[in-house]
């Protein structure tokens, strides 16, 4: 690949003129391109190769991510999938309805019933889920021995690797009318029970499910937070006389702070997404009633009922909805001071 | 106490506690307990019902009858449920799918991630920041699940292996990785590579991918857990029940409680267990990635954080 030396070579020459110093001294600093100087087709014709690069996941990320945007049309449409094989065609061919769809959806029982089941396992998980990776990294931050560290570590991420198929499957075998827990049971003459299909327990199992699969991993941050605590901290906190609690609630607990607020901040604007595979997998089982949320309201009207106008119309009014919590969120943990998911 | 820190300090094997600073207290005897139980609890639920799927899934028939059902202790090992699994039919087509699959998927993401993650990474090139605007709204909103699929579905992927690869092929997160990492590579070498006459694919060839091998391989990991695990792409997309990859035939197998093609035969003349054969297919599903994840483990942290968070 033959490549334009006149552009690049002023470019570099404007580097080295600028900062000498910190081109030799400094390491991890980006490559600046400045730009001001240069027309825009001399950038073009230095940057393509770059630009080259990022073509295939743009073109990936355009198709697969922006252009289904369009098809949010079928929620005000009354959609016929029989119109044609091909989807575009038969959204093409759709008569609108303006927001039918949409005050059907209100009107609709289950969709309520969605929400609050959504919201009911949100509360729970932020509840019961939410503490318990802070607490484990505190007890895994408080061991000191390397290979015992490694050793918690390595068996505390390793559900997070695996599928949801997976960890339902052995939630079954544990807990399942045929389960170790129900054979337990019986040989003790009680009654052998099935939590795995139990509606009232169902949101208490689905968090259950989820700390056993990504409790460890979320101690990750966490760790990474407590490692840069630095250790003269503790000791001038030593020094003053504090013991090993004091220690811990006025130098590792505000250590953490900013990393519990954000990662709160973020579950929140992340409210009306729970576990869409992991209830999917089970709703059946388990049933509607207390099984059903907003994703899989969406799944089953949609993919199951080919009622499909309907189905983007609730999926439209939560992604809607979950934009804003999104964005929300993103705007409480800058007035935090926090940097959220994306620099101000 | 100021005795023991005039003597030479030895290496601490691995079973002693590393010195402590003379300004803490000894641990008291109660909280080295009670943090040892904990922990060992934490792990114990974690390996525990592992530990019931592998021993089940190698036990005979007769072992599982006797326990009535679930086998906690081993006793007679037998791999019968293995052979039969991977003796052709349903299981063994199942896995091989998976397989290729997660190899050519994770290859596919791998590349379009890497050359877009470098792209992205030389700050100041033209148009960088629009498209890293770009992929970062994803992470803020999703299309919808209906449009996506009947999308796909004008597409032509429905019933074709592209649909399990093509639509979540790339997650920004790991490109946003793998951008912060490269970027934080020293300047000079990119530098004097440059001066040497190497273009960019060049750079990121020969300097920048040797550099990142850690990071590197904790996205391929990323990745490959995320195209292994895949089951829902497949339920929507694939019609044909013989293109289905393990996870969906796991699906079939422990949530229907049926038996795997080709294999009713067997458990019919008694002499396996369908639990067996159930468990084996979970050994299955875990162990690539059970294998695995220990080895990249001491670069989780690194990946996950590197630049994970940079506008």
């Amino acid at each position: 690949m033959s490549h334009s030396t006149v552009p690049r070579s002023r470019a570099e020459a404007d580097m080295t003129e600028k900062t000498p110093v910190a081109s030799g001294g400094a390491t991890g600093s980006p490559e600046k391109r400045p730009s001001g100087k240069l027309s825009l087709w001399l950038r073009f014709r230095r940057d393509r190769v770059l630009l080259l690069m990022t073509l295939p996941a743009v073109v990936l990320v355009l198709v697969f991510n922006y252009l289904p945007i369009l098809g949010n049309v079928v929620a005000f449409q009354d959609y016929d999938p029989y119109i044609s094989d091909n989807g575009i065609v038969s959204m093409l061919n759709s008569p609108f309805v303006g927001m039918e769809n949409f005050q059907r959806i209100f009107e609709d029982s289950a969709f309520w019933n969605a929400l609050q089941n959504t919201l009911v396992l949100f509360s729970l998980q932020l509840v019961l889920f939410f503490p318990i990776p802070i607490l484990l990294a505190l007890l895994i931050n408080s061991v000191v021995r390397p290979r015992v560290r490694a050793v918690a570590q390595a068996v505390l991420y390793l559900p997070h690797f695996f599928s949801w198929v997976l960890v339902i499957a052995v939630f079954q075998q544990i807990f399942g009318g045929a389960g170790i827990l129900s054979q337990l049971l019986r040989q003790h003459d009680y009654n052998g029970l099935n939590i795995m299909t139990d509606p009232n327990t169902f949101p208490l199992l689905i968090t259950a499910q989820s700390v056993w699969k990504d409790a460890g991993w979320g101690i990750i941050v966490f760790l990474a937070a407590l490692a840069s605590v630095s250790p003269d901290l503790y000791e001038a906190a030593a020094m003053d006389g504090a013991g090993r609690w004091r220690r811990m609630w006025h130098v590792t607990l505000p250590a953490l702070r900013p990393v519990i607020a954000l990662l709160l901040v973020l579950r929140v604007g992340d409210a009306l997404t729970v576990g869409f595979e992991q209830i999917l997998l089970q709703r059946d089982a388990v049933g509607p009633g207390a099984a059903e949320v907003l994703d899989t309201f969406v799944w089953w009207n949609g993919v199951r009922n080919q009622d499909f106008g309907y189905a983007a119309a609730a999926g439209l009014i939560k992604g809607v909805i979950s934009i804003g919590l999104v964005l929300a969120a993103n705007k409480v943990a800058h007035l935090m001071g926090e940097q959220g998911v994306y620099k101000k | 106490m100021s005795a023991v820190i005039d003597k030479p300090v030895k290496e601490p094997g691995w079973w002693e506690a590393p010195p402590r600073p003379a300004w803490e207290e000894a641990p008291s005897r109660a909280g080295l307990a009670g943090k040892g139980l904990a922990l060992s609890l934490a792990c114990l639920a974690i390996l525990f019902p592992l530990w019931i799927v592998v021993v089940t899934s190698l036990s005979s028939r007769k072992t599982i009858d006797e326990a009535g059902g679930l086998v906690m202790v081993p006793k007679d090992i037998t791999f019968i449920a293995y052979k039969e699994l991977l003796s052709g039919g349903q299981v063994t087509r199942a896995a091989i799918i998976s397989v290729l699959v997660t190899l050519v998927g994770t290859l596919f993401s791998m590349t379009v991630s890497v050359l877009c993650a470098y792209g992205l990474s030389r700050s100041g090139s033209l148009g960088h920041r629009w498209i890293l605007m770009m992929l970062l709204a994803t992470m803020f909103f999703s299309a919808g699940l209906i449009p996506t699929y009947l999308l796909v579905q004008s597409l032509g992927l429905t019933d074709s292996y592209l649909a399990l690869i093509l639509p979540s092929a790339l997650s920004v997160f790991n490109i946003l990785v793998l951008r912060g990492f490269f970027m934080g590579i020293s300047q000079e070498l990119i530098d004097s590579a440059r001066i040497d006459g190497a273009g960019d694919f060049r750079i990121l060839r020969q300097i920048v991918m040797p550099l990142s091998r850690a990071v590197l391989a904790v996205i391929t990991l990323f990745y490959a857990v995320g195209y292994w695990s895949a089951w829902f792409n497949a339920s929507l997309y694939l019609n044909d029940q013989d293109m289905m990859p393990l996870q969906n035939v796991m699906i079939q197998l422990v949530q229907k409680q049926e038996a795997p093609v080709g294999l009713g035969q067997a458990i019919k003349t008694g002499q396996l267990s369908g639990l067996a054969v159930q468990m084996a297919v979970m050994v299955m599903a875990l162990l690539p990635v059970a294998v695995l994840s220990p080895f990249i483990q001491k670069h989780f942290k690194k990946g996950m954080l590197t630049g994970a968070v940079k506008g």
